[in-house]
């Protein structure tokens, strides 16, 4: 983020504190003070309401590591984030190249507006579009049958598939996004230096192009993976009984078995994950901004 | 050259393939809406009953209005204490004003499970509980960022000499802020605004932990039908959604340009 301080220190904190207490007010107390809390919560055996005992405890934790499920889920959901992550960047990198570099003029704003349209709106309908291309009967499955002379059944729905071109679906336009960011940075006279000088296509995508928009790529992938980790509204709807990860069961404790503090601590393990691997990011992502 | 013109073309077939991939699913479930078999049969015919018995569906209107009450509020809301953040944060100087820019980023970087989550906690614990409250108060966070980083985006393309020039000809702090200041950064006001109402009106994840039953949002009464069955219904006020929240959008992108296009 540039910080342009443009009325440099007229008169400090003191001014300035009344125009932004207010909204850091409300951050404190409905996100900081919410995870903050989550995490004492989750040293506890049973949250302190209505006068139920509780005390501290090791135990949620102790159950993250003991038992195997939680570990075996996590690392289902990560490698569902990374399998997601890599066919955003195969599927996204070329389409944000062509708009940065081959498209032109107004058609080129047109179709990156279209491009990113869905990804702001809404995700939990997108994801319930699929539903009727992927069934059985459905319409993927009708066409198919009727362009292919051999019957053949489609009924990916409720199916590890489903889930990730669910979630491809929802998280492409990021990747285009900011791919598209860097790559429109890139000099074009760079590139035609590196044809003139006798380098191939394929060498100057491998050494100049590829290069110079990493901090597209590794953003794009950090905003993608994080959420997706963290995904269960998708896996319910497009993955069924297939659909079980981390995220899903996260849910359960708060929605269906009840046990918060087991919900908190398995929360705050995946914030912990969240957090690292931003970290890792951070620095190539500070370079892009 | 001849391969260049190719792979030109080449390209653009494959920037339609991928609004094909975009856009096909919206499509097809919004010709389905229309479409007489409950079950998504063909061949097509035209109905509009799914969009008539929608009428008849109290809980879902009742989730709609709250949907659009909390998006208004969480609108102004956010807008009016967002604007002022960042008028502070590009007006004045102080130690901690990096940090202050940098909390910005958790409450957009971290999956909504968990924000929402903790939210439920938190709020469970110190006795606001679940509900439409709790939910407000929740969008209105998640809002904020958003504002902040739109309109201090728009206030780097203001002269600050113009602050200055008003001030010397005698305007109040006030006067510079609502004759001046305030008309330049309008567009960057309204998108702020219109992303709010954007992040809001879709949420699904936060709301969903933060309802009870008879104080739900849309999109948490749609994810609870789409988990009974699928039902012509839910299509129907799905492509109402999608069409309203597209629409949103390409208004805000008269306002904000999403990607620094020059």
């Amino acid at each position: 983020m540039a910080v342009r301080g443009a009325v440099a220190s007229r008169s400090g904190l003191r001014s300035a504190l009344p125009l932004l207490a207010p909204a850091y007010l409300w951050l404190t107390v409905a996100i900081f003070l919410p995870l903050s809390a989550m995490v004492f919560f989750s040293f506890m055996t049973d949250l302190p309401l209505s006068g139920k005992p509780w005390a501290f405890t090791l135990g949620n934790y102790a159950a993250f590591f003991s038992q195997g499920l939680y570990l075996t889920l996590l690392l289902a959901s990560l490698r569902l984030g990374l399998e997601v992550t890599l066919w955003c960047v195969v599927i996204g990198y070329p389409a944000a190249y062509v708009l940065a570099k081959v498209l032109r003029g107004r058609s080129r704003e047109a179709i990156f507006l279209l491009v990113i349209l869905p990804f702001w709106s809404n995700g939990l309908v997108r994801i319930f579009s699929w539903a009727m291309v992927l069934r059985e009967g459905g319409i993927l499955d009708t066409a198919l049958n009727a362009v292919l002379p051999f019957r053949i059944n489609i009924d990916l729905m409720y199916s590890y598939p489903a889930v990730i071109i669910g979630l491809v679906h929802s998280y492409v336009p990021y990747m285009v996004l900011t791919c598209y960011l860097t790559l429109q940075a890139i000099d074009d006279s760079l590139i035609e230096a590196g044809r003139s000088l006798g380098a191939s296509r394929l060498q100057v995508l491998k050494r100049v192009i590829i290069p110079l928009s990493m901090p597209g790529l590794v953003a794009g992938a950090a905003l993608i993976f994080v959420p997706v980790v963290g995904s269960f509204m998708e896996p319910r709807i497009l993955g069924g009984r297939t659909g079980t990860f981390y995220g899903t069961v996260i849910e359960d404790q708060f929605v269906a078995v009840f046990n918060w503090p087991l919900g908190a601590a398995l929360s705050f393990i995946l914030l912990a994950v969240v957090l690292v691997i931003l970290a890792v990011a951070s620095p190539v992502l500070r370079r892009a901004a | 050259m001849a391969t260049t013109r190719i792979l030109e073309a080449l390209g653009r077939l494959y920037i339609g393939l991928l609004l094909a991939f975009l856009y096909l699913p919206i499509i097809i479930m919004a010709l389905m809406s229309f479409n007489v078999s409950p079950f998504y049969q063909l061949p097509f015919e035209w109905t509009t009953e799914w969009y008539a018995s929608l009428w008849q569906n109290d809980q879902l209107i009742a989730a709609t209005w709250n949907s659009l009450e909390i998006a208004v509020i969480t609108t102004l809301t956010s807008v009016v204490l967002g604007s002022a953040a960042s008028l502070a944060l590009y007006r004045y100087e102080f130690r901690g004003k990096k940090v202050l820019q940098a909390l910005l980023f958790p409450p957009i970087a971290i999956p909504w499970l968990i924000t929402g989550t903790a939210m439920l906690i938190f709020f469970f614990g110190v006795g606001i509980g679940r509900g439409l409250f709790a939910i407000l108060l929740g969008h209105v966070a998640l809002a904020l960022p958003y504002v902040i980083v739109v309109v201090s985006a728009r206030l780097q393309t203001f002269a600050p000499e113009l602050e200055e020039a008003a001030r010397s000809l005698g305007a109040n702090q006030w006067q510079v802020t609502v004759r001046v200041t305030l008309p330049w950064i309008m567009p960057g006001v309204i998108a702020g605004g219109l992303f709010a109402f954007a992040v809001s009106f879709d949420q699904f994840v936060v709301s969903y932990f933060l309802s009870t039953p008879g104080q739900t949002t849309l999109p948490v009464e749609i994810y609870a039908a789409i988990r009974k069955g699928f039902t012509p219904e839910i299509n129907a006020v799905s492509t109402i959604i999608i069409v309203v929240s597209m629409a949103l959008m390409l208004l805000t992108a008269r306002f904000f340009k999403f990607g620094g296009e020059k």
